[in-house]
C-alpha cells in the first residue's frame, strides 16, 4: 500500500495493468454473455426476459461495491491520510452511480412485461434509487468545492455518514414496503435461483467487477494527470506574476 | 443586439461551468419526486393521479432554489455595477439574466420531468401535454423568480425569504399548469384554456418582471 | 466614440446622503478634456459615494451633473469606466473570456481585446481561468477593462490596491495616455500616484480646490 502511495509509481502500475485487465474483462464478459443468452434456460413463467437478471443483479452488486469502496477510501483520507484515497473516492462515485443507474433501468425494463408499468416502488428498487441519490450527493459535493483538499475531506465525511446510514435506510424502506401490501408479490430473481442460472450469473458478476476495476484505474490515472496539469498551470501563473515585478 | 447576446451567452456559460449548479437542481427535482411515495405509500394508482401536481411542485421548488443565483454572483463581485453602466437598460439586463436562468435551469428540469413522471406512474399519453404545459409555464417561473432574486439581493436567509415571496406569485402557474396536463374532474374539459392562460402568464411575466426587477436592482445598488 | 475625446464633465452643487447623514453638499467642479481630478479624504468621507454618483449608481441628493462635447445623447453612466473596490471578474471564465465579454458588452463591438490583454501584461495568462490568478493579477484584469472599450471618463476608486510597483507605473502610464487623448480621470486614492492632477477635491473638509 505504501509503495502505491507514490502517484508516479501508481501511474506506471496502471499503465502496465490496463492491457491485461482489458483482456480479462473482454473474456469474462464474452463467456458470461454467451452463457446467459444461449446456455441458461428460459424461465417457465417469464420466458427470455428473465435473462435481464444477468445484467441487473451484477450491476446492483457493483453499485453496492462502489459505495463500500468509497467508504473505505473515506477512512483512508480521514484516518490514514493516504494521498491517493481521495482520488479513489472521487473517481469511484460516477462509476458506482452508473452501475446503480444501469441496475435501475434494467430492473424497470424487466418489470414492464410483468407489472405493466415501468416502475413500482418495491423495497429493493426504492433502496437502490436512494443509493443513487447518495451517489449524486457525493458527486455534487465534489463539484461544488473548488479546493481539492477540502473537497476530499468533505466528501469523505459524507461518504462515511452515508455508509453508516445505508443499513438504516434499507431497514426502513423494507418496513415501509410491508406497510403497504402490494396487490401481488413479485420477487425479482426469486428467493431461490436455479443452479443452472448461477454459473452465468457469477461469470457476469466477475466480468462486471473486473470492468469496474478497469474503469476505476483509468479514471484514477486521468484524475492524477488532471491535478498535475492544474499544478503546472498554477506554477505558470505564479512565474508570470514574478516576471512582472 | 450583440451586447444582449454577449450577456446571454456569458450567463449560460457561467451557469454550466459553475460547479454543477444545474446538476444540483436536477438532483433536487429527483429527490423531491423520490420522497413523495416514501411519505405517501407506493400505491401506483394514487401516485398516477397526483403525479401532475407533484411534478409541478417539484419543478417550482427546484427552480426557486437555484433562483438566488440569477443576480447574486454578479452583485457580490461587482459585475452588476459595471453592467449598469453598459448600453443596455437595467431592465433588459435583468430580463436577459432571467432568460439565461430559463435556458440553463428550467429547460433541463422540463426535460427530466417525463422521466420522473415514469416513476410516478403518470400515463405516458399525457407526456406531450406535460412537456407543452411546462414549456409554456416555465418562462413565468424564471422571470417571477427574478423579481424575488432582485428583491433579496445580499440579504440574510435570502433563499428561504425568496421562496416565501415568490411562491404566492406562483400559485396561478401551478393551478393552470396542473390543469393543462390532466383536466380535473370538475373543471374544464379540455386542456387548452389552461394552456393558453399559462402562455399569457408567461408573456406577461417576460414583459413586466424585468421592470420590477430593475427597480429592485437599482435600489440595491445604491 | 472617436478619439481624441472632447467630453467635459461638470458637477453643479451636488450633495450626497447615506444612512441619513449628509456626506457632502454644495460640491462643484468642471473637468475639461485632458484634466484629472484627485479625490482625497479620510475613510468614510464619501470618496466612493462620489464616484458612484458620477457613475450613475447612487442618485444625487441635490444638484446635477452635465456633460458637453458629445453628439450622442448618452447618460453620464454610459460615458464612464467605473473601477471600484471589487474587480468584477468571473473566476470560472478565462482571462481572455472575461475581457472579450467586456469588449463586446461595453464596447458594442468596437472594443479592442488584444490591446486590453497587453495593457497590463496579461497576454501570457490569457488562456488561464481567472480563478487561478493572484490578487494583484486580478486587479490588473479589472484595470484592463479600461482598454476593452473606449470611454472618455475614467472613475478609479483606489485603483492601485494589490498592485506591485511595476504595475503602478503601468497604471500611471495608462492614465497619462488617456488624458493625452482628451479623456478625463477622477481618481480616489490614498497611494500617491505619479499622475499630475489638475484639481484636488479634499472631502471631509467640504471644500474643493
Amino acid at each position: 500500500m505504501i509503495s502505491l502511495a507514490n502517484p508516479s509509481r501508481f501511474l506506471s502500475l496502471v499503465d502496465r495493468v490496463v492491457p491485461w485487465l482489458s483482456a480479462l474483462v473482454a473474456i469474462l464478459l464474452g463467456i458470461g454473455l454467451y452463457m446467459s443468452l444461449f446456455v441458461a434456460p428460459p424461465d417457465y413463467q417469464q420466458g427470455e426476459t428473465v435473462k435481464i437478471m444477468f445484467v441487473h443483479v451484477p450491476a446492483a452488486w457493483l453499485g453496492m461495491f462502489g459505495y463500500t469502496l468509497i467508504a473505505i477510501a473515506a477512512l483512508g483520507t480521514l484516518i490514514w491520510r493516504h494521498p491517493l484515497a481521495d482520488v479513489a473516492a472521487k473517481t469511484a462515485a460516477p462509476i458506482g452511480a452508473t452501475f446503480t443507474f444501469i441496475a435501475l433501468v434494467t430492473g424497470s425494463l424487466w418489470g414492464k412485461p410483468m407489472w405493466g408499468t415501468y416502475w413500482v416502488w418495491d423495497a429493493r428498487l426504492t433502496s437502490m434509487l436512494i443509493l443513487l441519490l447518495l451517489y449524486l450527493g457525493l458527486i455534487a459535493l465534489w463539484q461544488a468545492i473548488d479546493e481539492p483538499g477540502r473537497a476530499g475531506r468533505a466528501a469523505a465525511i459524507l461518504g462515511l455518514v452515508g455508509a453508516i446510514n445505508i443499513p438504516i435506510i434499507k431497514f426502513s424502506v423494507d418496513w415501509w414496503n410491508t406497510l403497504h401490501q402490494p396487490a401481488s408479490v413479485f420477487r425479482m430473481g426469486g428467493s431461490t435461483i436455479d443452479p443452472s442460472l448461477l454459473t452465468p450469473l457469477f461469470v457476469m458478476a466477475a466480468g462486471f467487477t473486473a470492468l469496474f476495476v478497469l474503469l476505476h484505474l483509468i479514471a484514477m490515472r486521468a484524475e492524477i494527470l488532471r491535478r498535475r496539469v492544474h499544478a503546472l498551470q498554477q506554477t505558470q501563473v505564479e512565474r508570470a506574476a514574478l516576471a512582472e515585478a | 443586439m450583440r451586447t444582449a447576446l454577449a450577456l446571454l451567452a456569458r450567463d449560460v456559460k457561467l451557469a454550466w461551468r459553475e460547479g454543477g449548479a444545474v446538476g444540483v437542481a436536477l438532483g433536487f427535482y429527483l429527490i423531491v419526486v423520490v420522497i413523495t411515495p416514501l411519505g405517501l405509500g407506493p400505491d401506483l394508482n394514487l401516485l398516477g393521479r397526483i403525479a401532475p401536481g407533484i411534478l409541478w411542485v417539484g419543478l417550482l421548488l427546484a427552480a426557486l432554489l437555484s433562483a438566488g443565483r440569477i443576480f447574486e454572483n454578479d452583485y457580490e463581485d461587482g459585475t452588476l455595477d459595471v453592467l449598469a453602466t453598459g448600453p443596455l437598460p437595467l431592465s433588459v439586463v435583468a430580463g436577459i439574466k432571467c432568460l439565461a436562468h430559463w435556458l440553463s435551469t428550467c429547460i433541463p428540469l422540463v426535460l427530466l420531468a417525463p422521466v420522473l413522471g415514469l416513476l410516478l406512474n403518470l400515463p405516458m399519453g399525457t407526456f406531450p401535454s406535460l412537456g407543452l404545459a411546462m414549456l409554456a409555464g416555465t418562462p413565468a417561473v424564471s422571470f417571477v423568480a427574478g423579481i424575488g432574486a432582485s428583491l433579496t439581493l445580499g440579504l440574510r436567509r435570502s433563499g428561504l425569504l425568496l421562496a416565501l415571496l415568490v411562491i404566492p406569485l406562483y400559485v396561478p402557474i401551478l393551478i393552470f399548469g396542473v390543469s393543462a396536463i390532466t383536466p380535473y374532474v370538475s373543471g374544464p374539459n379540455s386542456i387548452w384554456p389552461p394552456f393558453l392562460i399559462l402562455c399569457a402568464l408567461s408573456l406577461a411575466s417576460v414583459v413586466l418582471a424585468p421592470l420590477a426587477a430593475a427597480a429592485a436592482l437599482r435600489s440595491a445598488l445604491r | 466614440m472617436q478619439l481624441p475625446f472632447k467630453v467635459s464633465l461638470s458637477a453643479h452643487d451636488i450633495a450626497c446622503e447615506r444612512g441619513g447623514r449628509t456626506l457632502f453638499q454644495g460640491l462643484s467642479f468642471t473637468l475639461a478634456p485632458g484634466e484629472a481630478l484627485l479625490v482625497s479624504g479620510p475613510n468614510g468621507a464619501g470618496k466612493t459615494s462620489l464616484l458612484r454618483q458620477l457613475a450613475g449608481l447612487l442618485p444625487l441628493a441635490a444638484g446635477r451633473l452635465s456633460v458637453t462635447g458629445t453628439d450622442e445623447d448618452l447618460p453620464v453612466a454610459e460615458l464612464c469606466h467605473a473601477i471600484g473596490h471589487l474587480n468584477a471578474t468571473k473566476t470560472a471564465l478565462t482571462v481572455r473570456e472575461n475581457l472579450a465579454f467586456w469588449a463586446d458588452f461595453l464596447g458594442e463591438g468596437h472594443g479592442d481585446l488584444e490591446s486590453a490583454l497587453a495593457a497590463f501584461g496579461l497576454t501570457p495568462l490569457s488562456a488561464f481561468p481567472a480563478g487561478l490568478l493572484s490578487a494583484g493579477q486580478r486587479r490588473k484584469l479589472a484595470l484592463s477593462r479600461l482598454y476593452a472599450a473606449p470611454r472618455p471618463i475614467w472613475l478609479l476608486d483606489e485603483p492601485s490596491v494589490s498592485l506591485d510597483a511595476h504595475a503602478v507605473t503601468r497604471l500611471d502610464g495608462a492614465i497619462r495616455d488617456h488624458l493625452k487623448s482628451g479623456g478625463i480621470a477622477v481618481v480616489a486614492t490614498h497611494v500617491p500616484l505619479k499622475t499630475k492632477f489638475d484639481h484636488e477635491l479634499a472631502l471631509g473638509s467640504g471644500r474643493a480646490a
